[in-house]
């Protein structure tokens, strides 16, 4: 246990290195968030008051899907680091050493996470200005379970960059699965609004259960049937992917 | 699988009269290794029935074509790849069973390195000593140390993205020793460097052999396993078709070559064919334009033996040249094909 955490902090500050040489991206991580909260929540205003659509300012609605928004296509995309370190080699030396393969997945995971949460930061911070009111210990679990689905969206982003090991690969792939996912999420329009049979299909959506517990917990309900099924069905989906990540690791080949 | 390197007393008292004694234990013995891929055309064999052993203290060299199964077979043995088939172990671990403890006995430099680029070359060095366990100190002690000792002073806190080939391959090196292996990996250490960076690596791979290290290298460039080796095997389509020492490689194939410039006008060749052929150190006997080839067991024990049986008979030499084989021609004559031709078709 010891060793895991000691390779870990010893992967995570070789990360944090390469990751802020390159402050572009983490630009780019920023740039996006500002943008839904300016040019997209000011449309749904209009929409409060129609039926089906929840209880609470339009901002107390879409702040937290939003953030789950990030979960899924921000750190969806965490897998290209993990590309990069494949092609030059990195992986293989390590891979080589007695390191373990789980502090190989933390380490980077550590610094994805940190870049996750400055963004959950920033949307807060913006969404305070605009109108976004939320309970501040339901805004605590929230940040908790936002971390459960960037840990699920990383790893399961890793696991398919260290398959795949292209970039292309990658990107059909994430694409594929990450699309789907969050339209029927209900992070843009609550699911409400949908027919019964989208409604049936988003039920095998674990981040729709996420978004629906994180309205709750910004309106003060944290013990909320719904918050406990997503924190259940969330964690378990980070423990598999995390799982799926590290033994991905253990085979990566170039 | 019983191990040689588990019994070391027992392994050296009983070959204590043999003169391989000398060079140490198995560190690397494989027995019918055997890697097969699954591709959309079928299944390939990569690795078809190894059989390897590389004793400590040596320069071990893997020579064959691209694609021979050379990268294969190291990946196998550092523990990247599992084998498909066959047993190995390395440093006296079974390969299969105990990875870990193989892992660190060994260090491996492979052909693209695996520096991290956006990071500099101590901090890079400083990470690999600390994942093998040295405090942070140590680590700092032995970077350092090896910044002097490979000359990267210049560059070590330099991004490794702004490195050139030569610089590079250095700094590779350097990590792959940082953790005082006994045994070290170069999967193609000198392919595509400049001729200056070559010969400093090979220094280097020299002293590191020196100071007591074995080092197992695989190289499709002939001078490098000639030049380098003490012991070398050839691998061609997945399978070892020579193993042993570059000098008795070449002298159990081809022999050496004696050239005889002779006055061909005269009958001096008649003469040295009839001198020659009943002597047991002669193989064959060709007859050149300028004279005459001879085909010999030891050309440098038998040359000066040829001159004075002639010089006693008193025919005039004009010249006289000893050729050894290469290793090319010890590929070519179990491949039917050449190292070169090989390299330059794949």
């Amino acid at each position: 246990m010891a060793k895991l955490l000691r390779d870990s902090w010893l992967m995570f500050k070789s990360q944090l290195n390469v990751s802020r040489r390159n402050p572009v991206w983490v630009f780019i991580g920023m740039f996006q968030p500002v943008c839904y909260m300016l040019l997209f929540a000011p449309l749904l205003k209009n929409l409060v008051g129609v039926p089906g659509f929840p209880r609470g300012g339009a901002y107390n609605i879409f702040t937290p899907g939003l953030m789950v928004m990030m979960a899924i296509f921000g750190v969806g995309f965490a897998g290209f680091g993990i590309i990069g370190r494949l092609r030059s080699g990195f992986i293989e030396r390590m891979r080589v050493t007695p390191v373990s393969r789980l502090a190989m997945i933390l380490g980077t995971l550590g610094v994805d996470m940190c870049l996750f949460l400055i963004q959950i930061v920033l949307l807060v911070a913006v969404g305070l200005l605009l109108g976004f009111r939320p309970d501040p210990g339901g805004l605590a679990l929230l940040a908790l379970l936002l971390i459960l689905a960037g840990v699920s969206m990383a790893c399961f982003s890793y696991a398919l960059a260290l398959i795949f090991k292209d970039e292309s690969g990658l990107a059909a792939s994430v694409n594929l699965f990450v699309l789907p996912l969050m339209l029927l999420s209900g992070i843009m329009l609550p699911l409400t609004l949908a027919p019964d049979i989208l409604q049936n299909v988003a039920k095998a959506n674990p981040f729709a259960y996420a978004v629906d517990a994180s309205r709750t917990l910004v309106a003060g309900n944290p013990g909320d049937a719904s918050v406990v099924k997503a924190f259940v069905i969330i964690g378990v989906l980070a423990l598999v992917t995390t799982f799926w990540a590290t033994s991905s690791m253990r085979k990566a080949a170039m | 699988m019983e191990t040689l390197s588990q019994f070391p007393a027992a392994a050296s008292a009983t070959n204590s009269a043999s003169p391989q004694q000398s060079q140490g234990k198995a560190l690397i013995q494989t027995k019918g290794l055997v890697r097969t891929f699954k591709s959309r055309k079928g299944t390939v064999e990569a690795v078809r029935g190894v059989d390897l052993e590389v004793r400590e203290g040596e320069i071990f060299g893997f020579l064959g074509p691209n694609g021979a199964g050379k990268t294969t077979t190291m990946r196998i043995l550092t523990t990247l790849m599992p084998a498909s088939g066959g047993q190995a172990t390395v440093c006296g671990f079974d390969l299969q069973r105990d990875p870990g403890k193989v892992r660190r006995q060994i260090g491996y430099v492979s052909q693209v390195g695996g520096a991290e680029p956006m990071e500099t070359g101590r901090e890079n060095l400083l990470l690999q000593g600390r994942v093998y366990g040295m405090s942070a100190k140590e680590a700092q002690r032995r970077a350092a140390e090896l910044v002097e000792r490979l000359d990267m002073q210049d560059f070590a806190d330099r991004l490794v993205k702004t490195y050139s080939g030569g610089q590079k391959r250095r700094l590779d090196v350097a990590l792959g020793i940082m953790h005082r292996p006994r045994l070290l990996f170069l999967d193609e250490p000198t392919t595509g460097l400049d001729p200056q960076s070559r010969a400093r690596i090979w220094d280097e791979v020299r002293a590191l052999h020196d100071q007591g290290m074995t080092i197992f290298l695989t190289t499709h460039y002939m001078d490098e396993a000639d030049g380098l080796c003490n012991r070398l095997a050839i691998i061609d389509h997945g399978q070892i078709v020579s193993q042993g020492s570059p000098e008795a490689l070449k002298q159990e194939i081809a022999g050496d070559i004696i050239s005889l410039g002779l006055d061909t006008q005269s009958n001096a060749v008649e003469q040295v064919t009839s001198q020659l052929r009943e002597r047991p150190f002669v193989r064959e006997i060709q007859p050149t334009p300028e004279g005459v080839q001879l085909y010999v067991s030891q050309g440098e024990t038998v040359l000066p033996e040829v001159l004075r049986l002639l010089d006693a008979q008193h025919i005039a030499i004009h010249s006289v040249m000893l050729a050894r084989p290469t290793l090319d021609d010890v590929f070519l004559r179990r491949t039917g094909r050449s190292l070169r031709e090989s390299n330059g078709a794949a």
